[in-house]
């Protein structure tokens, strides 16, 4: 098995996009890659480049110690999962898994082998004789699977594989993938917006924001220690509370509101405080007061959304928020809950570069 | 939706028997004697000579024609139709695989310059065509008669139309498993196009086959007439020739003539509408 290597990488569309701005990353052999980030970051085109798809405008990609640049897509040594699977609608599900096998002139017994032995592993021996309109979006799914296991690839490549699954299978695909990828280590990049899904799958994921990596990192280091105001925000679910203030040399503060506790911050620029939901507690000593609009159930833990009294967001509306507590904090609608929370495990970002100072 | 009332039911038996009234009152006089046929005009009603016409039509030469038999016209027929949809099909397909896949700098302003060919019927460069093919020594050969025939916008049209609308991905999952360009078209495309290749051979079989002018022109003998001119010939023959005029076998011909694109579309269109229901997702 070989890494991936990813040195000033860009990608200028034809027209003008430039989708990839320069791009540096070093994946390990057998470690599963995210990368995660808004709609049109540049996601689908890093990895496409990665899968020869899309041809790159400047700097290399290495897979292992080969430069990849000019090799084409099938001599990559690559396989990937598409989205909406792309599976070959007139062949059997053996046809499908098999095709990319006959066009490298293996053997046909050998062929027959690791078609068996991938639909053994995928649960799908039942459906070998099936063709893809026949089975169910979880069965091509895993199809797709096996298309690219067969292969035996260096490098498996995920394009939201699991975004047309419905909730629950997609936990369950999600649970597979891994184990999948943890028992076969292949090194892998797996692309999805969805933030859940890539907190649990990374082994690293790296955030990306109009083609730039804005963080690579673990996924609890980038949830506790983000770098920028884009991956805070970006990053937990749900999202963290971002309040504008201002710093005047001993508290921050917005409209009459005010919390101590900070220093060493500059005093002529926007700042912007972050607090994530479940660093707020209900505390009667609390130095602010969220009046509840709605309170979600989740089950082991309620959300409490509300308004931050006092306080007005860059438009000088009400200041929405959320309250991460435990299952027995079922304020009423309306009521007034004091808050608080400690200083030091919350993030300020200077507004204008997004950069984090505390 | 209502059910259909005894109305509509009029209305449809009507139009069906204005449809089929002529082709079956061709094929009622085709069963009787010349000599009634002189007497007292079309028949409604079949008569008795249904063998001995058709076996002389089909098997006699001098029959009709001087010298040669419904089935040799038949079978330049089928050649006729056969090479001329299977040439079309191949061609456009072809062609428009080359425009929709190959990112060459001409393909769009060649695909307008096929589709504009639309416009201008075989009539217009029939000289030309002739022309050429007479230079090449090719007159009175199937590849004279097929070939100048075959290069087809409509189909290219069609085919460019449902290659776009092949999703993207199958061609970069199909790249990814090593197909070659020709390896996409033969394993992939063609076998997706399936119902398109049945529809548009269907089609371009009875165009084929009822060709007209360009066989006329391009055959000089009697052996490699088409049917389609066999029948404008021997009519032509029957209000010449002094003998008793021979009408039966006139429409017995025209029968022979209709029968094969009758079949062909029966068949085919069962294939088609599984072919529909088939690629359903
Ligand atoms: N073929 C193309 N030609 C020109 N621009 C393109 C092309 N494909 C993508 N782009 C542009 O490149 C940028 C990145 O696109 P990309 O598909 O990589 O986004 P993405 O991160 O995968 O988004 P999503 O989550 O919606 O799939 C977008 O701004 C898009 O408009
Ligand atoms: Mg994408």
């Amino acid at each position: 098995m070989s890494g991936v290597t990813l040195n000033s990488v860009r990608k200028t569309y034809p027209n003008g996009a430039e989708a990839i701005r320069g791009v540096d990353m070093q994946i390990n052999s057998g470690e599963l890659i995210v990368f995660v980030g808004p709609s049109g970051c540049g996601k689908s085109t890093l990895l496409r480049m990665v899968a020869g798809l899309e041809s790159i405008s400047d700097g290399q990609i290495k897979i292992g110690d080969r430069v990849i640049n000019d090799v084409s897509p099938s001599e990559r040594d690559v396989a990937m999962v598409f989205q909406n699977y792309a599976l070959y609608p007139h062949m059997s599900v053996r046809g499908n898994m098999s095709y990319g096998l006959k066009n490298r002139k293996m053997p046909k017994d050998e062929i027959e082998r690791r078609v068996n032995e991938a639909a053994a592993m995928l649960k799908i021996d039942q459906f070998l004789d099936r063709q893809p309109n026949q089975l169910s979006g979880g069965q091509r799914q895993r199809v797709a699977m096996g298309r690219a296991i067969v292969r035996n690839p260096q490098v498996f490549l995920f394009d939201e594989p699991l975004s047309n699954l419905d909730a629950k299978l997609r936990v369950q695909m999600r649970i597979e993938i891994k184990k999948l990828q943890r028992r076969m280590d292949v090194t892998s990049i797996y692309v999805t917006h969805d933030q859940t899904e890539a907190m649990t799958l990374a082994d690293r994921l790296a955030v990306i924001n109009e083609g730039r990596i804005e963080q690579m990192g673990a996924p609890m280091e980038l949830y506790s220690d983000p770098k920028t105001l884009f991956v805070a925000s970006f990053i937990g679910a749900p999202q963290i509370n971002l309040l504008p203030v201002r710093y005047d040399g001993t508290q921050l503060s917005n409209g009459s509101l005010a919390f101590t506790g900070f220093a060493d911050l500059p005093q002529d620029t926007d700042l912007v405080l972050g607090v994530r939901p479940d660093m707020l507690r209900h505390d009667p000593e609390g130095q602010f007061e969220l009046r509840v609009d709605l309170v979600e159930q989740h089950g082991g833990e309620n959300l409490v959304y509300g308004a931050l009294l006092g306080a007005r967001d860059a438009e000088g509306d009400d200041l929405e928020i959320c309250l991460k507590g435990p299952q027995d904090l079922l304020p009423e609608m309306e009521t007034v809950l004091r808050l608080g929370f400690d200083p030091s495990a919350a993030f300020v970002f200077r507004k204008d570069t997004g950069e984090r100072l505390l | 939706m209502t059910r259909p009332g005894i109305t509509t039911h009029l209305i449809l038996i009507c139009g069906a028997i204005f449809m089929t009234l002529p082709v079956w009152v061709a094929f009622a006089t085709s069963t009787h004697a010349p000599e009634t046929i002189l007497r007292e005009g079309l028949q409604i009603l079949p008569g008795g000579h249904f063998f001995e016409t058709y076996k002389e039509v089909l098997f006699v030469e001098g029959g009709v024609m001087k010298k040669v038999t419904a089935t040799t016209m038949m079978k330049n027929s089928m050649i006729l139709g056969i090479g001329f949809a299977v040439g079309k099909v191949i061609i456009s397909m072809l062609a428009a695989y080359a425009i929709v896949y190959f990112r060459f700098r001409l393909a769009v302003p060649l695909f307008w310059i096929i589709f504009m060919t639309l416009l201008l019927p075989l009539e217009v460069r029939i000289i030309p065509s002739y022309e050429v093919v007479a230079g090449m020594g090719l007159l009175d050969t199937y590849t004279g008669l097929i070939v100048p025939l075959i290069a087809s916008a409509t189909g290219t049209f069609f085919f460019r139309q449902f290659f776009r609308s092949v999703p993207d991905e199958l061609l970069e999952a199909a790249r990814l498993d090593g197909a070659s360009a020709w390896g996409f078209f033969i394993d992939i495309l063609v076998p997706l196009s399936k119902t398109m290749i049945a529809a548009i051979l269907i089609i371009m079989f009875v165009v084929g086959w009822n060709q007209y002018l360009w066989p006329l022109i391009m055959t000089t003998k009697e052996e490699n007439y088409t049917l389609v001119i066999g029948i404008k010939q021997i009519y032509q023959v029957l209000s010449e020739g002094g003998e008793l005029p021979q009408f039966q076998k006139a429409f017995a011909l025209t029968i022979l003539a209709t029968l094969p694109p009758v079949l062909v579309v029966l068949i085919f269109q069962n294939w088609f509408v599984k072919g529909l229901v088939e690629s359903e997702k």
